[in-house]
């Protein structure tokens, strides 16, 4: 599916997911907004996480222009690292929460939360605070800390990484949500939206020993996209990341980003942490590889001040 | 006392406690609260004594209030605290079960040379300078080793196959645990010692707590002058023999209406069975030792045997290989030493105190502490050590440090262990990714928790690791990460002693608030 067809498609959907809610008086906040344009990308400042994802969404035509009715959902944060939220090591779990909330008020019949971590995935979803959110919400959390949740799959758009051992979770979702937070990574200068999804499979020493950026590029050609990407900008790690020292890494930015455009989304997110895209090798290695748009000032951006 | 009311409560005792010290050392979740096996640990003989000769204190002195128990009571330590002793109990009653017929305790002779030999021979060691033998031996070590090597692998395989099966319904409250791969030698030492003292108990009772243990050893020795303890009343006695005949640790010499108290670890199976009523247990003034016949050579000569071979085995043993390489490496990691894990203060304290138990290897949620083979030479082999090709130490973790019952790792704090340098970082500039292939990996600097190793730039865009040992605290999380094979790019050479690492700076980070998106 083209993107463009996708929007066309979506927003006719939203359409009638928002009449279908107007009818029966349902909270406005959740509702979509009817006549919403076709935004490449929604960015919101100023808010906490779930009430700028509340915005952000709605701006989209609400979270049921993404997920249907008796849908699995899996969503994909960052909770790689034993570090305490404030540390901004993984995503928020209040934006988690939220997004769970809103997958769950549209019909998803499952809702499942799961991170390859590097530290013990025990103590990173509990210490992240992600795992009591999530399971508050309402969704599932799993692990995914053995081979044999992970299955073989091809990628034939790849130069190096043609065959990745992807999580189950994310090959028979119907919905695949990726919820990264803006880092700075010691070694690809940037995590966001593509370094993300290094958490999706089972053998990252491979993408490590085997140059890394072109590993990422290649992935993110994978045929199981995100159907929607969500970077957390309200706390942002600016140093000393991904895992980050101290609290004093990070500061307090109160932004949020929305796209199904990993590529549009990585680059915004590199101008958020005062970066060129090309610095950041595996964004114009993505970019040849035609993921998405890299010519952000083309795009259809809306931008939400809170 | 005749009453069997004193059988009952110890087997109850008993039973309790050996649960609770068998689920400490299977508790792969952590369950179980601390201070349920906590008190248990502390009247641990060998890891309290070892605990007090390091901090004299109240909270390692379990082993003198063992010792004022065994003066009052007699060896009821041997048959409600030590939970080998309780293992045994359970093996020799299933080997009465099986073999009733032609199975029947008796009055034995006590190998009274061999017994205090080794009891010697394991002083003159702990004096020469080594624990190795008084962990051997110790029946806490034991147990600890028999249940972390063999209990604890057969829970975690029931366990992965329950969380299999709960999987395919979608359910993940049960959650596949990951085996800790420990290298073949080291099941030699656990089989043996749990092949023997099984053995032992199936068809002789208590032979191994009365003839090789030195901690029953030295409570015999006190129990000989304990005030209260089990005594047959001559005047009732019909010499029936039907005490001997049920009476584990042989000590029973009916016919002289004689109770060898060094060898009796009270467990008052003899008092029920009395048809005369005349065994009770009480408090008696001492009376004339009596000593026993000769040793019974054959049995001698097994033991013996037996433990000769214990002996000669380590010798003969070697270290496995690494695993064969995708892409190799090709200069090899130059170690110096090897990491022992935080609160061991120095690896002389940690060789010094450490019995082998296995606890901390058992207790670690990361399997990064895994027996030795001769890391710490001969004598050290079964004490733990880090390995960080199986696994990282977690910068937020202490539970090695507050499981640990002998001292041989003392308590941290989670902010002092934070700064304690166990080892230290080296990088090989030859090995790395970077270096070799020309592209950016950056593994170890990801997984660094203090940013010793930081990515610095190279050449274009490309970043290389750079050390700093200042603010390395030797976790290994670096070395784990590293993708090179077989020889890291980045290892942890230990500390022989642990230093303290310097605080990571936190400097104030200079960034405007941002008003507007910058696109």
């Amino acid at each position: 599916m083209k993107r463009r067809d996708f929007f066309v498609k979506s927003l006719g959907a939203g359409f009638a997911a928002g009449a279908a809610f107007s009818l029966g008086g349902y909270n406005k906040l959740w509702a979509s907004t009817p006549g919403a344009q076709a935004y490449d990308m929604v960015a919101v400042m100023g808010g906490e996480p779930d009430a700028m994802f509340d915005k952000g969404i709605s701006a989209l035509g609400g979270i049921t222009n993404f997920v249907k009715k008796g849908q699995t959902v899996v969503i994909k944060p960052n909770i790689g690292w034993d570090r305490s939220p404030e540390m901004a090591a993984n995503t928020n779990p209040l934006l988690i929460k939220r997004i769970v909330e809103h997958c769950i008020r549209a019909g998803a019949d499952r809702v499942y939360v799961f991170d390859h971590t590097c530290h013990n995935w025990v103590k990173s979803y509990k210490n992240s605070g992600i795992e009591k959110a999530a399971k508050d919400a309402g969704a599932k959390i799993v692990p995914a800390d053995t081979e044999k949740y992970y299955q073989e799959v091809d990628i034939p758009g790849a130069s190096i990484l043609k065959k990745a051992k992807v999580h189950e979770l994310i090959l028979e979702s119907d919905v695949f949500i990726n919820v990264p937070v803006l880092k700075h990574h010691s070694s690809t200068k940037m995590t966001a939206t593509m370094k993300n999804l290094m958490g999706n499979v089972w053998d990252r020493g491979f993408w490590h020993s085997n140059n890394l950026h072109q590993c990422i590029a290649d992935y993110a050609t994978f045929e199981k996209k995100p159907t929607l990407n969500i970077i957390d900008c309200y706390r942002v790690m600016m140093r000393n990341g991904p895992q980050g020292v101290s609290v004093s890494d990070s500061v307090e930015m109160k932004a949020q980003i929305i796209s199904t455009d990993m590529l549009a989304a990585d680059t915004a997110a590199a101008s958020m942490i005062k970066m060129t895209p090309e610095q950041i090798d595996y964004i114009p290695l993505a970019s040849k590889k035609g993921i998405g748009r890299m010519d952000i000032e083309n795009l259809n951006i809306h931008k939400i001040k809170m | 006392m005749r009453s069997s009311f004193l059988r009952t409560a110890r087997i109850v005792l008993a039973v309790m406690i050996f649960i609770i010290i068998t689920l400490s050392f299977i508790d792969f979740r952590h369950i179980i609260p601390d201070k349920w096996f906590n008190f248990i640990l502390y009247f641990q003989v060998v890891p309290s004594l070892m605990n007090f000769i390091n901090v004299p204190a109240l909270a390692s002195a379990g082993f003198i209030f063992v010792l004022a128990l065994t003066l009052t009571t007699g060896r009821s330590y041997c048959s409600i605290l030590c939970p080998l002793g309780i293992y045994q109990d359970i093996v020799s009653r299933i080997g009465g079960k099986f073999r009733r017929k032609f199975r029947k305790f008796r009055f034995g002779k006590e190998y009274v040379i061999l017994r205090y030999v080794i009891l010697t021979v394991t002083l003159v060691v702990i004096l020469a300078g080594s624990v190795f033998l008084l962990g051997l031996l110790d029946p806490y070590s034991i147990f600890g080793r028999s249940a972390t090597y063999f209990l604890q692998p057969v829970v975690l395989m029931i366990n992965n196959l329950v969380a299999a099966v709960l999987s395919l319904f979608d359910n993940y409250a049960i959650f596949k645990v990951d085996l800790v791969r420990i290298p073949l030698v080291v099941y030699i030492l656990p089989v043996l010692l749990l092949a023997l003292v099984t053995w032992l108990s199936f068809t002789k009772g208590r032979l191994y707590c009365n003839t090789v243990c030195p901690v029953g050893t030295l409570l015999g020795l006190i129990s000989k002058v304990s005030l209260f303890r089990i005594r047959i009343d001559e005047s009732s006695c019909t010499h029936c023999g039907l005490c001997a005949a049920n009476c584990k640790a042989s000590c029973i010499d009916f016919k002289n209406e004689n109770v060898d108290l060094s060898r009796c670890v009270a467990c008052f199976n003899c008092i029920p069975v009395c048809p005369d009523r005349a065994i009770s247990y009480g408090f008696k003034k001492p009376g004339p030792l009596k000593t026993g016949d000769e040793p019974d050579q054959d049995k001698r000569g097994f033991i013996s045997g037996m433990l000769a071979l214990l002996a000669f085995l380590p010798r003969s043993m070697k270290a496995q290989d690494a695993p064969v390489p995708k892409k190799e490496s090709t200069v090899p990691e130059k170690r110096t030493s090897p990491v022992c894990p935080p609160g061991g203060v120095s690896i002389k304290h940690f060789n010094d105190y450490c019995t082998a138990c296995s606890l901390c290897v058992s207790a670690c949620p990361n399997n990064v502490i895994i027996p030795s083979i001769k890391e710490y030479g001969i004598a050290g082999i079964m004490q733990p050590r880090m390995d960080y090709h199986k696994g990282f130490c977690n910068f937020e973790c202490i539970r090695c440090t507050e499981v640990c019952p002998s001292g041989a790792l003392l308590p941290l704090a989670l902010e002092a262990k934070k700064l304690t340098q166990i080892g230290k970082v080296n990088f090989i500039k030859e090995n790395c990714i970077v270096e070799t292939e020309k592209t950016d990996c950056g593994a170890c600097s990801e997984h660094c928790p203090t940013k010793a190793v930081q990515m610095v730039p190279y050449i274009g865009n490309l970043v290389i690791p750079e050390v700093n040992n200042e603010i390395c605290v030797g976790c290994g999380a670096c070395e784990y990460a590293c993708p090179t094979k077989p020889f890291k790019a980045i290892f942890v050479d230990g500390n022989p002693v642990h230093q303290d690492a310097k605080k990571p700076e936190e400097e104030e980070l200079k960034v405007q608030e941002l008003e507007e998106f910058p696109f």
